[in-house]
């Protein structure tokens, strides 16, 4: 059974159709890239997912319940953690109330209490920076810094599907890479399935796993990154040549 | 001089109570209520009989205060959650100027139903008169209640900082007053965090009312619109949002309007009013963002 299916997702702003008729799904343990240019609707799309951005047709299932119109803490409560574009760190709060934050969904006991703690050890292990800074403000991370911290917040809700726009948005390439490389290594560790968005698809060639192209709206291209990659249909498919 | 400095944080008390109430409800959702006075003349109406007379007949008044104290403040946060479920909650997704729009109704319509039940005459109570008695401190004689003013404030405002920053309610309301759409995302119940923030609201403003009530002696449908008009321009100084800039500047005002007071001629104190709104001016001149400028004035989703 698929994790994550969406049929027919349609998303308006007012007059602008962002997403057309938009199909897909995936399964436990897989890794999806979702690329294409600005404007393709990629954004929409996972805001959509998340329940923030209402979508005007379709249906959203998530292990098997209905989620569309859902509100996003239910859509949470369910297994969905958003990292969403621009990260949306709690700037005000410390790198530890961060990673907090989600953690109220579980029970308030000693076991989910003990479990809680051992999650936020497991965070700090991957991401020792965010342990130095514990009690410092999260405003005060650099982008990399903060994109780590993020997924370590994503993390710590415990989530079947992570969701993650645009991780590398104004990154230098070198921590990227350092972000996709503990990236992959938690998704390997914790059979995590991720569903990524990314404008290249050159990311997507190096890590592997399935891509699917947007362009307008649409769905253009979906099949295995490193083989369409390399093809010369992306081109075409990424800037839209048939167009002309 | 004891005796202008007590003035001043007494006068300023009320401001930071008020300014908070208003800032806390403006973190979570981005309204502006302006009911929040009504609330405080609910809660102080709360304590008379219903009646339209010109006797007041004191019923909630008379209790004990450790009775009475409970009962105003589950007053306020009754009606404020009331006016959450009834009115807010409809206007979620409304641009801010609807929201405040809707909280300016609402605020005519607890006003109009309280002059229904008790008619507009200004009516005298006697709360807790215990604390009318002047005690010395120092060699300056000051009313108790001028005391138990400012003990009481800043106990709610220790009180109030304590349960932001160690409970885990405390937490969700932080970052959901810093960005709520994110927030929520992370499981924050909306609900649950916006009830919350005015049940708190309504709290304050059952303080105030005590404090209002027992410092004039007077039950007046007008008194909970004189503190808002300040505590507004507390809220707006401080930095709309930002709760610890809401609190000094209601505590700036409070100084301010103090030491205007005493230190003007003599023949421009009817004006002091103008001279705190000036100098109001000049500060939102000088930082337009207020004092200390909020966190995540990001749009809610
Ligand atoms: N809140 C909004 N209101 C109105 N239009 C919007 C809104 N958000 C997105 N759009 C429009 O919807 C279309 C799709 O935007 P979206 O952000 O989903 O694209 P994207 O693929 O994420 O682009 P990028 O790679 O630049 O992030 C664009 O034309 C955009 O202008
Ligand atoms: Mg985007």
């Amino acid at each position: 059974m698929s994790l994550l299916a969406l049929s027919d997702i349609t998303i308006r702003y007012s007059r602008l159709t962002a997403v057309r008729e938009v199909s897909f799904s995936m399964t436990e343990g897989e890794i999806l890239f979702i690329t294409g240019p600005n404007g393709a609707g990629k954004s929409s799309l996972l805001r959509a997912i998340a329940g923030v951005t209402p979508v005007a047709a379709g249906k959203i299932q998530l292990a098997g319940q209905d989620i569309t119109g859902q509100a996003p803490e239910n859509i949470a409560r369910l297994g969905l953690s958003m990292v969403p574009e621009g990260r949306e760190v709690f700037g005000s709060l410390t790198i530890e109330e961060n990673l907090l934050v989600g953690t109220g969904m579980q029970a308030r006991d000693r076991t989910s209490r003990a479990r809680t703690a051992s999650d936020l050890e497991a965070v700090y292990m991957t991401f020792p920076i965010l342990k130095d800074r514990r009690n410092g403000q999260a405003g005060l991370l650099s982008g990399g810094q903060q994109q780590m911290l993020v997924i370590g917040r994503a993390l710590m809700t415990n989530p079947r599907l992570i969701a993650i726009d645009e991780p590398s948005l104004g990154l230098a390439p070198n921590i990227t890479d350092q972000v996709y490389e503990r990236l992959i290594a938690l998704q390997a560790q914790r059979q995590l399935t991720l569903l990524i968005v990314e404008q290249s698809s050159a990311r997507a060639m190096m890590v592997g796993g399935r891509m699917i192209l947007m362009r307008g709206g649409q769905i253009v291209l979906d099949g295995d990154a490193r083989t369409l990659g390399s093809g010369e249909a992306i081109q075409a498919a990424y800037f839209g040549y048939e167009d002309h | 001089m004891l005796q202008t400095l007590f003035d001043a944080l007494s006068l300023g008390s009320l401001y930071a109570l008020g300014a908070l109430g208003i800032a806390l409800i403006f973190g979570v959702m981005r309204l502006v209520n302006f009911a929040h006075g009504d609330v405080i003349a609910f809660c102080v109406f709360a304590l008379l009989w219903p009646s339209t007379d010109a006797m007041a007949i004191v019923f909630a008044g008379q209790l004990p205060w450790y009775l009475l104290v409970p009962f105003v403040l589950l007053c306020g946060a009754g009606l404020s959650v009331l006016c959450e479920i009834v009115v807010f909650r409809r206007f979620r997704n409304a641009n801010p100027a609807t929201m405040m729009i809707a909280s300016f109704a609402l605020g005519f319509v607890i006003r109009y139903f309280l002059l229904m039940l008790y008619s507009s005459r200004p009516k005298s109570i006697s709360l807790l008169p215990a604390l009318s008695q002047p005690i010395e401190i120092f060699g300056a004689r000051l009313p108790l209640l001028q005391l138990i003013t400012i003990v009481a404030t800043m106990a709610i405002l220790i009180g109030l900082t304590l349960f932001l920053r160690q409970t885990r309610f405390g937490l969700e309301m932080r970052a959901a007053a810093e960005n709520f759409s994110m927030a929520r995302m992370l499981g924050v119940r909306a609900n649950r965090v916006i009830m919350g923030a005015f049940a708190l609201s309504g709290a304050l403003a059952g303080a105030i009312a005590l404090i209002f009530g027992s410092q004039t002696g007077t039950v007046d449908i007008q008194m909970g619109a004189s503190i808002m008009l300040m505590a507004f321009i507390a809220t707006v100084i401080g930095g709309l949002g930002s709760l610890g800039g809401a609190v000094l500047a209601g505590f700036l005002l409070g100084a301010a309007s103090v030491v205007m007071q005493v230190a003007l001629p003599v023949d421009a104190r009817p004006f002091r009013d103008a001279f705190v709104y000036g100098a109001v001016i000049l500060v939102l001149l000088f930082r337009p963002q207020g004092l200390i400028a909020a966190r995540g004035t990001k749009e809610r989703v």
